[in-house]
């Protein structure tokens, strides 16, 4: 493996990071938003914000994790996404400005009207943030974006698989925060843990039927991915699907124990399926991960950062879960 | 766009404008919450030390109240500072694409530290019920050392845009070689960054004490306000001397490693030696007009003589001079006058409390305090506009122009105008939130001061 192919790894490790918990994060404010009308959405919006809020600051950070390393790493992929798809990435960034301050000041204000409107605003924008992120993903896939950048601001995403990948984005967030909540829920509130039971299931079968959607869009569109995907990252489809069809007996049984492994078992998957179908292109098929590659001293330095960050970050974020999950954090402050 | 159209300049002209526009007011806006993600848990962590170790209730109060006003405060920076990072790929994509590898480092160190900072505000914020008490103090301590980490990664990275080092470039203009101390440590690294954070101390500390000083100026004078207006203003009062001292050594950097900032900051038409310091006044190409002139002394602040010989405008290429020099100037003086107040009021709050271990009685001095936080923010801007517009036509200095670094999107305009009304919504909801818990704090106030180490009560819990 050379040094351009460890830092894309990195990058690939900050990606499923941030598609689990980044990803929950989304999807909790996907069940808020549908949460139905105050008195009625009342108790589910008190699990999700009990169990967002300590950590989504954190959650966040990953998607930084994600943008330094490839601006630093891979320059040239970066200029030339960012130059091709600024439109869904503005987009999402307006989303993520949006859903900052929905959330913090949801919790800091008092009025019902005001509390209502900031609720509203992280919520809806829990949906178009991931969705638009979605279609950079789909757009990359597809091939769409030139090595040298500037490729056409509209046709590069509208298209029916940027699309369909966005609204997997959004379904499969879902799914996973359903399945996160069904744990912090179980915390004494039966009903509440077989209302998100449901949603999971729901959610599940909502993201595998995109997910199913997108291979035939993959087909069609993308079709370098495609053949790779059904090649050497057929494992991980497997994988994955095992992880999905899993989970649904073990929801529909009513076990618990296996719920999470399972559920992120079959994201990471999928987004090692990704980057196993790319390779060895950054951007399909215009621009390899050692063509783009920043020199030899940048990705010594990438590498020792992420080594730091596997010593020093991980069992901070370990503390602070673990603390989360022990209720030593509590939601209002 | 037809917002384009409008305009008298040509496309990438007007792009170049509204991109920079859009940069400098994202950057201004965020720079003043991340001075506050720097310097206030350090604030907070005295107040709570006072208070665990004097079993001082009034200073816990504060401390609590303070980790609350950071949870809002983070957020938003968080945010904000998300934006910034998607505005290098949105507006600056040549120079990401071209000098990414070098300067990304600082930015990709930056990244640990953001993450620290993240968890263990949450850990801060959220467990001041659950966690033992010197457990908790403890685990506000990351937090003070990764927010001078993380102004040292950023401030390293602009730096480095001031006096880039530690690459090479092939002929095609591409970074082929690295080396990523020398990015880091540039000659501008050691002043920008250590100016930057005492900034942020003074910042904060100044602003927290402004907040105390309208309060104490209201009547409302118990031990909590009292407390509240001398630990941040004592933290500002030891900065500002400091500060002082730096940005001077800030000053002789710039004269000696990028002359044309230095000529466009003091004005300096002509090179030559014993060159008159102007006080205020409007730049011309024949000279300062209005301003207070001090003959010879620029030349000896730049080099302990009136027979320093200092570069002016007349030795710089035309195309290669800042734009906007008094304005550049003005900012200038604006930052050092500013400086110079507040070291005064440093010293007054110094000498009374040397004297008589109060603070002074007069209405006056809190009525100077509770301008101070509002004037170091300024200063901070100023300093900014100074290194920034200074620095023009550059983007990296010498090496790449700003004209060649901005993208060729269309709509910078439109962004523009959406991030003003944005942020418009975004700073005016952090205000009144931020009030909003305020005027709760003290209409609830005694049972609320009592013990923030209790357990739960049982309708906090519910
Ligand atoms: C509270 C804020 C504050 C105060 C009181 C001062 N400064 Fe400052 N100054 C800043 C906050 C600042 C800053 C944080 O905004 C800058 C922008 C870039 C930097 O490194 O610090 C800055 C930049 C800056 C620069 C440009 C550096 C560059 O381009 O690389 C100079 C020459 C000075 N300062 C000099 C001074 C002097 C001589 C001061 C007082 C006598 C002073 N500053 C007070
Ligand atoms: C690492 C830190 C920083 C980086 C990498 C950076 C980068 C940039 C870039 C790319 C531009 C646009 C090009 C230009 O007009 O110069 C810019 C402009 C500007 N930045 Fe910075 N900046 C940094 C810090 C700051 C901070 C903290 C401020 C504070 C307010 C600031 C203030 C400005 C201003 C005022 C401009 C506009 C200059 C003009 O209109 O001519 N910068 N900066
Ligand atoms: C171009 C310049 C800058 C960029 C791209 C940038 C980027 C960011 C990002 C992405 C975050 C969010 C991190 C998170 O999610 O927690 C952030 C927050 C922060 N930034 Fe910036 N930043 C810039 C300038 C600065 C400067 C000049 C300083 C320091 C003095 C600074 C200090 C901070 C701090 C302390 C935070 C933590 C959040 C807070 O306390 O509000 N940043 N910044």
């Amino acid at each position: 493996m050379s040094k351009a192919d460890g830092a894309a790894a990195i990058l690939w490790v900050g990606a499923t990071f941030y598609a689990l918990f980044g990803g929950a994060d989304f999807g909790g404010g996907f069940w808020d938003l549908v949460a139905g009308w105050d008195e009625k959405g009342q108790r589910p919006r008190d699990v999700i914000q009990r169990s967002l809020t300590p950590v989504w600051e954190a959650n966040h950070v990953w998607l930084i994790f994600v943008l330094v390393v490839l601006w630093t790493a891979f320059p040239s992929a970066f200029s030339a996404i960012f130059t091709t798809l600024y439109v869904p990435i503005a987009l999402a960034a307006l989303g993520i400005v949006l859903r900052g301050a929905g959330f913090a000041f949801r919790k800091s204000i008092v009025g019902l009207r005001e509390r209502r409107a900031m609720g509203a605003t992280f919520a809806i924008s829990s949906v178009l943030t991931p969705f638009f992120m979605g279609t950079v993903v789909g757009a990359i896939a597809a091939g769409n974006v030139p090595a040298e950048g500037n490729g056409d601001a509209f046709s590069s995403w509208i298209q029916p698989l940027p699309l369909l990948i966005g609204a997997m984005f959004v379904a499969s967030g879902a799914y996973l925060a359903a399945v996160f909540l069904v744990g912090d829920a179980r915390r004494g509130d039966h009903e509440m843990e077989s209302y998100f039971e449901r949603r999971a299931l729901g959610a599940a079968v909502v993201a595998g039927a995109f997910a199913v959607a997108g291979l035939f869009a993959l087909h069609s569109e993308a079709r370098y991915v495609f053949d790779r995907l059904t090649e050497q990252g057929l494992p991980l489809v497997v994988l994955s699907l095992f992880c999905g069809a899993a989970l649904l007996i073990v929801l529909v049984r009513g076990g618990r124990r296996l719920l999470r492994p399972l559920a992120a078992g079959a994201v990471i998957a999928v987004v090692w399926g990704w980057g196993v179908a790319q390779f060895p292109y950054l951007l399909p098929t215009s621009l390899r991960i050692d063509q783009a590659a920043a020199p030899d001293a940048t990705m010594t330095i990438v590498f020792i950062v992420f080594a730091i960050a596997a010593v020093v970050v991980l069992p901070s974020l370990g503390l602070l879960y673990t603390l989360a999950q022990r209720d030593l954090l509590e939601s209002e402050h | 766009m037809p917002l384009l159209d409008l305009l008298p300049l040509a496309a990438s002209e007007s792009n170049l404008l509204a991109a920079r526009e859009q940069m400098a007011f994202t950057l201004a806006f965020h720079i003043v919450l991340s001075c506050i993600g720097v310097a206030l848990p350090a604030t907070m962590l005295v107040a709570n030390y006072v208070g665990l170790k004097k079993g001082d209730e009034a200073a816990m109060e504060l401390a609590r109240r303070w980790s609350k006003a950071i949870a809002v405060t983070f957020a938003v920076g968080a945010v904000t500072g998300t934006v910034l990072s998607f505005e290098f790929g949105l507006l600056w994509p040549e120079f990401m694409d071209r000098f990414g590898a070098a300067f990304g480092v600082a930015f990709a160190i930056e990244g640990i530290f953001f993450f620290v900072e993240a968890i263990f505000i949450a850990v801060y914020i959220y467990g001041w019920k659950r966690l033992s008490p010197w457990a908790h103090f403890w685990s506000g301590v990351p937090m003070v050392i990764t927010g001078i980490g993380g102004a040292f990664s950023v401030v390293a990275a602009n730096a480095w845009m001031n006096q880039p080092q530690g690459f090479t470039l092939n002929g095609a203009g591409e970074v082929v070689d690295v080396e990523p101390l020398k990015v880091l440590f540039n000659p501008a690294t050691g002043y920008e960054v250590a100016h930057m954070i005492l900034a942020a101390y003074m910042v904060v500390g100044f602003l927290v004490a402004s907040i105390y000083a309208v309060g104490m100026l209201k009547g409302r004078r118990d031990r909590l306000h009292k407390l509240g207006l001398v630990i941040p203003l004592t933290i500002a009062c030891i900065a500002t001397p400091v500060q002082l001292f730096v940005g001077d050594t800030a000053a002789r950097g710039v004269a000696d490693h990028q002359p044309a900032k230095f000529a466009a900051m003091e004005c300096i038409q002509e090179t030559g030696t014993d060159q008159t310091e102007y006080l205020g006044g409007i730049c011309t190409d024949d000279g300062v007009k209005g301003a207070i002139g001090i003959p010879g002394l620029d030349s000896f602040l730049v080099g302990w003589s009136t027979d320093t010989e200092v570069t002016g405008l007349n030795d710089i290429p035309p195309d290669e001079r800042p734009p906007a020099n008094t304005f550049i100037h003005l900012s200038f003086d604006t930052m050092v006058g500013i400086g110079s107040a507040l070291m005064g009021l440093a010293l007054w709050f110094g000498f009374v409390w040397w004297k008589r271990r109060d603070i002074p009685q007069t209405p006056w001095f809190l009525r100077a305090v509770s301008v101070s936080g509002a004037a170091a923010i300024v200063a901070l801007w100023c300093g900014w506009i100074v290194t920034e517009v200074g620095r023009q036509p550059w983007i990296v200095q010498g090496y790449m122009r700003t004209s060649e670094a901005v993208t060729e999107a269309e709509g910078i305009w439109f962004t523009f105008a959406l991030v003003l009304l944005l942020y418009t919504g975004l700073g005016t909801g952090a205000i009144l939130v931020l009030r909003a818990m305020s005027r709760r704090w003290r209409e609830k106030g005694a049972e609320d001061v009592q013990s923030p180490y209790a357990p739960q009560t049982e309708e906090e819990t519910a």
